[in-house]
């Protein structure tokens, strides 16, 4: 599974941070960018909504069994319950929204050899990688008394830990 | 003008009110028995002090107060009681750096320019340097002695007061070879600073002024005058390694030169 970009979303809805890991990505606009953000924000907004109740409540049994507890104690909250995961032939794309709002979008590329026998592969693979990178963004943006709350990151620490994380995965 | 006035009318008001009050509450502290009223007292105010009251005289604490204050004073140990000598135990990490991240940020909103800041945070380190001294050569204890050699005191710098601050010895101690009075100690990775990066706009800053206020402060109250800097020197791998550049007064090293004579 290749990383190909990670985007950061506050909990507004504002693209706060955008990255390519792999070279030869096609650039869209800067206001492309915001657009897709917030379509992504609106997007989750509603298929939280959209989720039975039924799958709500079997989750913290059935599914998340094997998943850290982080994402037990989430899933009860309607928080967690929206969009996770978009899957096509050429990409796949993985969100992870904190309980504080923060959403983390991973696009990768599309489902691999590894998947058909494991079906959850690639998909641990990338919540492990967000809950990581959700651990980084933490230590070095909130402890950074440069960055103000919800405005676009840049903090050059968090950049180079982001890419060496990555980097340690692929 | 008008208002003082109402006001001290109102306040006057309120006396007499106050008066009325005691008028009307006198009578019954005589009918009542007066081991009655120290109870009912203690329990309706809540700021039940011993000592001297106006209206009552003389004030006992109620046997039960007196057994409580006791026996809270010895299950919660205060910081005095606690042995200096003793190693303090371990702060967490994050609560340090978002105290420092406080620090800064609060210096900065307070300072005109990065110039400024960084003289800031150098003050806040340099009064924390002068009292450090003192109770890290206590915790010493034996081994203690007073440097009085340039070189001594930087070797105590860079393994003893590193380690009581940052629980690790400093990377290295170096002399410049172009100067006598300068010294320079290196840290691959301040622990204070570990998760700021400085913005571009900021240019050199260097947020381990503080860290280098300390060291100066420390160094002041030894009778080393010197000034201390902090600067990024960036190696590979290692993009927040500091030099805290230790530049002595001219005195100093004179005396060390008659004292030692090189």
């Amino acid at each position: 599974m290749v990383i190909h970009s990670l985007y950061i979303i506050n909990k507004a809805g504002g693209l706060i941070y955008q990255t390519d890991f792999t070279p030869g990505l096609n650039k869209l606009t800067a206001n492309e960018y915001l657009v897709l953000a917030g379509t992504i924000h609106g997007v989750f907004a509603i298929a939280s909504k959209l989720t039975p109740t039924a799958l709500k409540l079997s989750t913290p049994s059935s599914l998340s069994s094997q998943s850290s507890s982080l994402s037990q104690t989430s899933s009860h909250g309607s928080k967690n319950s929206g969009l996770r995961c978009i899957e096509t032939d050429k990409f796949s794309i993985f969100i992870y929204q904190t309980l504080t709002g923060v959403k983390f979008m991973l696009i990768t590329s599309g489902p691999t050899s590894k998947d058909i026998n494991d079906l959850n592969y690639s998909s641990d693979v990338a919540e492990g990688l967000l809950k990581n990178i959700y651990a980084i963004y933490s230590d070095y943006v909130m402890k950074n008394p440069f960055y103000s709350l919800d405005m676009p990151i840049r903090v050059d620490l968090f950049d180079t830990k982001v890419r060496e994380l990555v980097k340690g995965t692929a | 003008m008008n208002a003082l006035i109402r006001k001290k009318a109102f306040n006057k008001q309120e006396k007499d009110k106050l008066l009325i009050q005691y008028h009307i509450e006198a009578p019954s502290f005589v009918m009542s028995n007066h081991q009655d009223i120290i109870h009912s007292s203690s329990v309706n105010q809540t700021t039940f002090k011993g000592g001297y009251n106006p209206s009552l005289g003389p004030v006992q604490l109620p046997s039960s107060y007196q057994s409580q204050i006791a026996s809270s004073s010895k299950n919660q140990k205060n910081i005095y009681d606690h042995s200096l000598s003793r190693r303090a135990p371990e702060v967490n990490l994050s609560s340090l750096a978002f105290l420092f991240s406080s620090i800064v940020d609060y210096s900065q909103k307070s300072s005109k320019g990065i110039q400024e800041l960084e003289a800031r945070l150098n003050a806040y380190g340099y009064s924390i340097g002068t009292k450090v001294l003192e109770i890290i050569t206590l915790r010493e204890g034996k081994n203690a002695k007073r440097e009085i050699k340039v070189v001594g005191i930087l070797q105590f710098i860079h393994t003893q007061v590193w380690k009581s601050l940052f629980g690790k010895i400093a990377d290295e101690l170096e002399k410049s070879s172009d100067s006598d009075d300068e010294y320079m100690i290196t840290d691959n990775l301040p622990l204070i600073s570990q998760f700021i990066s400085v913005p571009k706009e900021f240019g050199q800053l260097n947020v381990a002024a503080f860290t280098a206020g300390i060291i100066e402060g420390i160094l002041d109250s030894a009778y080393f005058q010197a000034n201390v800097s902090a600067h990024t020197v960036e190696k590979p791998g290692l993009p927040l390694r500091t030099v805290f550049f230790i530049k002595f007064d001219h005195g100093v090293i004179e005396r060390e030169t008659i004292r030692f004579g090189k």
